[in-house]
C-alpha cells in the first residue's frame, strides 16, 4: 500500500545536489563530454540505444553521463524520453542483405561468397589487460587493403534455394508494436523479436546458455553473423515516395538448426533470428536462441518444459526498466504496510504466549 | 533504386543524401555557399521518432526493432518551390537546410545548389564508406592449406 508522506524535501534536494558533485568526480580531472562517451564507449552507447529502443548515439551518450556508467538508469532515461517524442512514422523494413558490413562471419561455410570478415573485434585477442591503455598514446592507424566491393549474400539464400532450409512466411504489412499496445500472449513472431530485440543483454544471454546446456537444446550454428549500417528508408507523404532518412548500425545473427521433419515435409533446418541496433553480437546471437527456442509450438516440437521454451517467462521477465521499476520500489517507503505486519506479529505472539502462560497456569 | 526507369529517383537521391549527412557538414557547406532565399515556413522544425523494422529471418515478417530521432520540416520558397527535409537526429537547423536545399534543386540553381552543397554531401560519404570497406577488406580471411604429407 501507498500512503503519500510529506517532508523530506530538504534531504532529498541535498541528496540530488550530492549526486551531480559524485558525477562529476573530481574536479583535478578533466570533465568527461557527450562526444568522448560517443566516440570512445561505443558498445555503451550501443546497448543503451539497444534497449532504450530509441536510435540517437548523441542522446545515448548523454544519458550514460547523466547516469554515472549506470547502464539500466541510462536505459531508463531514453525510455522515458522517447515517449516524449511524437511518432512521424514507420520505415520499411531494413535491407540487410545490403549491409555495409563492418564485420561478417559465418561459422557454416569457410568459403562464403563474400568472405570471412573479421571487422573490429574482441576474437582472437589474448583478454590480458593492456597497461599501455593506461598512458596516453597515440593508436597507429589501422591497415586497409582495395575493396573488392564484392557483394554479400546471405549464407540462408544458399539453404534457402536448395530447399534445405525452413522458408520464411510472409507478415502483416504493419507488425504489432508493443510499445503502443500492451503485450498479449500468445504473442506472434514479430512481437517476440520486437520484445527480444530491446530485452536486457544479460537476462536473455542467461536464457539463450541455458538453451545450450540442455534446456530445450536446438543445437543452432552461427550461419552468419554481419554487424555494419543499413540505409533507413521511409514513405514519405507530401513526397507520395519513398526516401533514406538516415542510416543505423545493425547487428544480425542468423541460426541454422536442427532439422526436423513431418509426414508431409522432407528433414529441413530450422532457423533463429537476431537483429539488434548497434554493435551487440553477444545480444544478437542470444536473441537467435531464444527466438528459435521461442518457436517450439509452430514447428511442431515438444515442450520440454524449459525456461526458454516458456513465452511468458521470458517475455515478461525480459524488459529491465519493467523489472528494476517493480523491484527498486520495494526500497521505497512501505511505512504503513510494515506497521500492519508488525502489528499483527505482535499480536499473534502476544497470543500465542498468552496461550502458553495460560496452559502453564493450568498444569 | 534504378535511376533510369524512376522519375524521382534524382529528388530521392539528394534527399537521401541530406539526411544522412552529419548536420555540422550541411551547417558549414551552407554558410560557405551563402543562401538565404525568401521562403515561408509550412511546417516548422519538429522532432520525432520513426519506428525502424526489420524482417524476420532478414526476408520473413517485418517487425518493429526500435525507434530512431527525426527531424522534418517543410518550406516554400518565395519562387513556389516547396521543399521538405527529413534528416536523421534532433537538429533543426539541419531539418531546415535540408527543407531549404530540397527546394533550391527545384529551381533553375539546382546545378549550382549541387556544387556547393550535394555533391560535396555525397562525396564526403562515398569517402567514410570506403574509408571504412578498406579497413573492412584488411580483416578479411585469406585461407591457406597447409600441405599435407599423406605419403
Amino acid at each position: 500500500m501507498y500512503v503519500a508522506v510529506k517532508g523530506g524535501e530538504k534531504a532529498i534536494d541535498a541528496a540530488h545536489a550530492w549526486l551531480a558533485e559524485e558525477r562529476r568526480g573530481p574536479v583535478d580531472v578533466a570533465e568527461l563530454s557527450v562526444d568522448q562517451i560517443k566516440g570512445q564507449l561505443k558498445l555503451a552507447v550501443n546497448r543503451v540505444m539497444a534497449e532504450g529502443s530509441l536510435y540517437d548515439p548523441d542522446l545515448a551518450a548523454l544519458a550514460i553521463k547523466q547516469a554515472r556508467g549506470d547502464m539500466i538508469e541510462a536505459i531508463f532515461l531514453i525510455r522515458a524520453y522517447r515517449t516524449t517524442l511524437p511518432r512521424i512514422g514507420g520505415s520499411a523494413p531494413v535491407d540487410t542483405e545490403s549491409m555495409s558490413c563492418d564485420r561478417r562471419v559465418s561459422a557454416t561455410f569457410k568459403d562464403a561468397p563474400g568472405g570471412q570478415v573479421l571487422g573490429p573485434t574482441f576474437d582472437y585477442t589474448h583478454r590480458l589487460l593492456d597497461f599501455k591503455l593506461a598512458a596516453d598514446g597515440d593508436v597507429p592507424n589501422a591497415p586497409e587493403r582495395q575493396s573488392d566491393d564484392s557483394s554479400k549474400p546471405h549464407i540462408m539464400s544458399y539453404l534457402d534455394r536448395e530447399g534445405l532450409i525452413q522458408p520464411e512466411p510472409e507478415g502483416a504489412e504493419s507488425p504489432p508494436d508493443l510499445t503502443r499496445e500492451p503485450l498479449e500472449l500468445p504473442a506472434d513472431r514479430a512481437l517476440r523479436l520486437q520484445s527480444l530485440t530491446r530485452a536486457d543483454e544479460g537476462f536473455i544471454l542467461g536464457m539463450a546458455y541455458s538453451t545450450q546446456r540442455g534446456y530445450a537444446r536446438n543445437h543452432a550454428f552461427v550461419a552468419e553473423l554481419r554487424i555494419g549500417t543499413c540505409a533507413v528508408e521511409m514513405y514519405i507523404p507530401e513526397l507520395g515516395f519513398a526516401i533514406e532518412i538516415g542510416e543505423v548500425e545493425l547487428t544480425e545473427c542468423e541460426t541454422v538448426n536442427q532439422f526436423q521433419g513431418s509426414k508431409t515435409e522432407p528433414p529441413q533446418f530450422t532457423r533463429g533470428y537476431g537483429l539488434v541496433f548497434g554493435m551487440s553480437e553477444r545480444k544478437a546471437i542470444s536473441m537467435a536462441l531464444i527466438d528459435r527456442a521461442l518457436r517450439w509450438e509452430e514447428l511442431g516440437e515438444d515442450n520440454l518444459g524449459a525456461p526458454a521454451q516458456d513465452e511468458e517467462f521470458v517475455l515478461y521477465h525480459a524488459d529491465n526498466i519493467q523489472a528494476t521499476g517493480f523491484l527498486e520500489h520495494i526500497k521505497l517507503p512501505h511505512y504503513v504496510d510494515f506497521q500492519s505486519e508488525l502489528e499483527l506479529i505482535r499480536k499473534l505472539r502476544r497470543e500465542a504466549m498468552g496461550c502458553n502462560q495460560q496452559q502453564e497456569a493450568a498444569e | 533504386m534504378d535511376g533510369s526507369s524512376d522519375p524521382n529517383a534524382a529528388r530521392k537521391a539528394w534527399l537521401s543524401v541530406l539526411s544522412k549527412a552529419p548536420a555540422t557538414d550541411l551547417a558549414n557547406l551552407w554558410t560557405k555557399a551563402g543562401y538565404d532565399p525568401a521562403h515561408e515556413v509550412l511546417r516548422a522544425p519538429e522532432i520525432g521518432a520513426v519506428m525502424v523494422r526489420g524482417r524476420a529471418g532478414a526476408v520473413g515478417a517485418p517487425f518493429n526493432l526500435g525507434e530512431m530521432t527525426v527531424t522534418r520540416c517543410s518550406i516554400r520558397l518565395a519562387s513556389g518551390e516547396v521543399g521538405h527535409g527529413y534528416v536523421q537526429g534532433r537538429d533543426k537547423n539541419h531539418a531546415t537546410q535540408a527543407a531549404l536545399a530540397d527546394a533550391l534543386m527545384q529551381t533553375v540553381d539546382a546545378m549550382d545548389v549541387d556544387a556547393s552543397i550535394i555533391a560535396p554531401l555525397r562525396k564526403a560519404a562515398e569517402q567514410r564508406r570506403a574509408t571504412r570497406g578498406a579497413k573492412a577488406a584488411a580483416t578479411k580471411v585469406d585461407f591457406f592449406t597447409m600441405v599435407r604429407g599423406e605419403d
